[in-house]
């Protein structure tokens, strides 16, 4: 038999994930001159782009224009998208073996931590990321509730997840209208009570996370004010040393900003965004209910670490705050695979540079990789895991240069293909994908909206007249 | 970004010597693994030392019969350590301004990992790749 990666034997690989990851390593792949590859990937959700659809806030949509780049990879006739399939209920990691010499898991990190406070899990105490998915038209999260009626918001955390949410429940229904936000959160949250959101962050405005278009965005909107406390946004003698030493103009000019936002004067904006430092949150208390209705805050000062780090240590100094929702959004985690190695605590798979490593004797796996989040835990841009994913994709390569590949009992994309219509009938092709896509921002057009989205698969096969078996 | 974040694709952990070796055998270690210095830990495995090629190098300028010398007669001894939820910003200027390039990582006081100044040139590398790839992708869309 000719080589694998050969015109005759193409390097079979298959991707489980279609973020922007698994796009990444699969125009990574396809790039390549000498060998021929031949990719498959797997996505649970119908749609492709994970959190580019379903993660990035709506009324950002430029950083959506990603997905243009995605579309390209895509029309590779040498790849294949097989949406609406999912590893562990459809397929096997045993069955993928089968067919591929190689297989790379592009996951992501989809559960946020818990904050480990008395009081987490009132009504009313939610993840980040379940608003966020919600929103976003995310179909496993379609039901959810989430109590709009409160007047007080908090949000644990300073990243852009934690900017994100806030943000969204101080725009006006105007400013959601020009969004692809989903069509029943757009009603949800144009029925909105809240009048103050509070991000709350445990370490002081040189250590935040967001960005500073991100804060000017805050101190923007069309009927909300922003503010800060100005004893919390002045600089602590370590955090201006540390300034200092990196000559880092962005943070000095986000410290700016937020100093300035402790100046403003309010101007009868309906709603109020407070962006808090140097504060953890302790427990949270409720009512006879369950519905929780207060947060007990610790103040913080800052130590520098052995290492020079700046990290943030409890005082004796206690407020309440007064909160009927509260969104925790405090770092992510993936979520184990299975039969495939995991490092819990860390929530990313077990793995060397993007090898995948068997538990117990840290050995790579043979034709086993990751890429993105779930390889690295969860940072960066989206387009972080472009250079991640050639890291990856590298390790492939050697590996294959070295004849370390599965070996397939069937090889043929046809076969896969035939065993993948007999597990998953169901599947959506990204030529399914293209018209949805097409109708979507069709609908969305017609109202002056960048697109409304379908949320569940049904809704999408009965709108491309794609019957379901 | 967090140490955590290099650590997560290490997972081969950190390699190791006992101070009773000798330097023919550390140089031997070094080499094997393609790797600029060793952690020094005792028999139960707590960090007691660090040696690199610096530290080699700078007792061959003195000594140029190494090879009787052991781990731990040419050792440093007193090392900075950091956790994985350090600050690769700041430990890029620890590095810089004492002149070190490998970090041990302990957690709960258990070694855990090392990372070296490479690894924080890649992880910035790969970090303002990624934002520039990310602008360029964004000022193209706007040509659209």
């Amino acid at each position: 038999m000719s080589p694998i990666g050969s015109e005759t034997n193409p390097l079979r690989v298959a991707i489980i994930g279609a973020g922007p990851t698994g796009f990444y390593a699969a125009g990574h792949l396809l790039d390549q001159k000498k060998i021929v590859v031949e990719l498959d990937m797997f996505e649970r959700l119908p749609t492709p782009f994970g959190l580019v659809r379903y993660g990035v806030a709506p009324d950002h949509q430029k950083i959506k224009s990603v997905t243009k780049v995605f579309d390209k990879i895509a029309s590779n006739p040498r790849f294949r998208f097989y949406g609406n399939v999912e590893l562990g209920q459809h397929l096997s990691v045993a069955e993928l073996c089968q067919f591929y010499h190689q297989i790379i898991y592009t996951t992501g990190a989809q559960t946020d931590k818990r904050m480990g406070i008395p009081g987490e899990d009132l009504q009313g105490s939610h993840p980040a990321t379940e608003f966020v998915a919600w929103y976003n038209g995310h179909p496993d999260f379609r039901d959810y509730q989430f109590d709009l009626s409160q007047e007080s918001v908090a949000v644990v955390g300073v990243g852009n997840v934690a900017v994100d949410v806030a943000r969204i429940l101080c725009r006006t229904r105007e400013e959601l209208l020009k969004t692809d936000i989903a069509d029943y959160a757009l009603e949800a949250l144009s029925q909105s009570r809240v009048k103050e959101v509070h991000i709350l962050g445990r370490r002081g405005p040189a250590q935040a996370a967001f960005t500073n278009p991100e804060v000017k965005e805050l101190g923007e909107m069309a009927d909300t004010d922003a503010f800060t406390l100005a004893d919390e946004v002045k600089l602590d003698p370590l955090s201006e040393a540390a300034m200092a030493a990196s000559a880092d103009r962005a943070t000095a000019r986000k410290v700016e900003i937020l100093q300035s936002y402790a100046h403003r004067q309010p101007t009868g904006k309906s709603r109020r965004l407070m962006l808090r430092f140097l504060v953890s949150p302790l427990e949270l208390t409720g009512n006879e209910q369950g519905q929780v209705t207060a947060m007990k805050l610790v103040q913080n000062e800052l130590y520098a670490t052995e290492s020079g780090s700046l990290r943030p240590r409890a005082t004796d100094r206690y407020e309440t705050l007064p909160v009927g929702l509260v969104f925790r959004s405090i770092g992510y985690n993936g979520v184990p695979l299975p039969d495939v190695p995991f490092h819990h605590k860390w929530g990313v798979i077990l793995n060397q540079s993007g090898r995948v490593v068997d538990e117990t004797h840290q050995q790579p796996v043979v034709g086993q990789y990751t890429a993105g989040w779930i390889k690295r835990g969860p940072s960066g841009v989206i387009g972080t895991n472009k250079p991640d994913a050639l890291e990856t994709v590298e390790c492939m390569l050697a590996d294959l240069a070295e004849g370390v590949t599965l070996q397939p009992e069937n090889s043929s994309p046809d076969a896969a293909a035939a065993f993948i219509a007999q597990k998953q009938p169901n599947y959506f092709s990204y030529a399914d994908w293209l018209k949805v896509d097409e109708i979507e921002i069709a609908r969305g057009q017609a109202v002056g909206r960048p697109r409304i989205k379908f949320v569940m698969a049904e809704e999408m096969a009965a709108a491309i007249g794609k019957p379901l078996k | 970004m967090k140490v955590q974040l290099i650590l997560a694709t290490k997972v081969k952990g950190v390699i190791t010597i006992t101070p009773e070796k000798s330097l023919q055998d550390a140089a031997a270690l070094l080499t094997q693994h393609g790797i600029g210095a060793v952690v020094v830990v005792n028999p139960a495995s707590q960090l007691i030392g660090i040696l690199s090629e610096r530290d080699i190098i700078r007792e061959m300028a003195q000594n140029p019969q190494l090879s009787s010398q052991t781990v731990d007669q040419v050792m440093t001894q007193t090392v900075i350590t950091g956790t994985p939820e350090d600050d690769i910003y700041s430990i890029a200027h620890l590095m810089t301004e004492h002149r070190f390039r490998h970090l041990p990582i302990l957690e709960d006081g258990n070694l855990i990992g090392m990372i070296s100044i490479g690894d924080i040139m890649k992880a910035q590398r790969d970090m303002y790749r990624g934002e520039v790839n990310t602008l360029e992708m964004q000022l193209l869309a706007d040509d659209d």
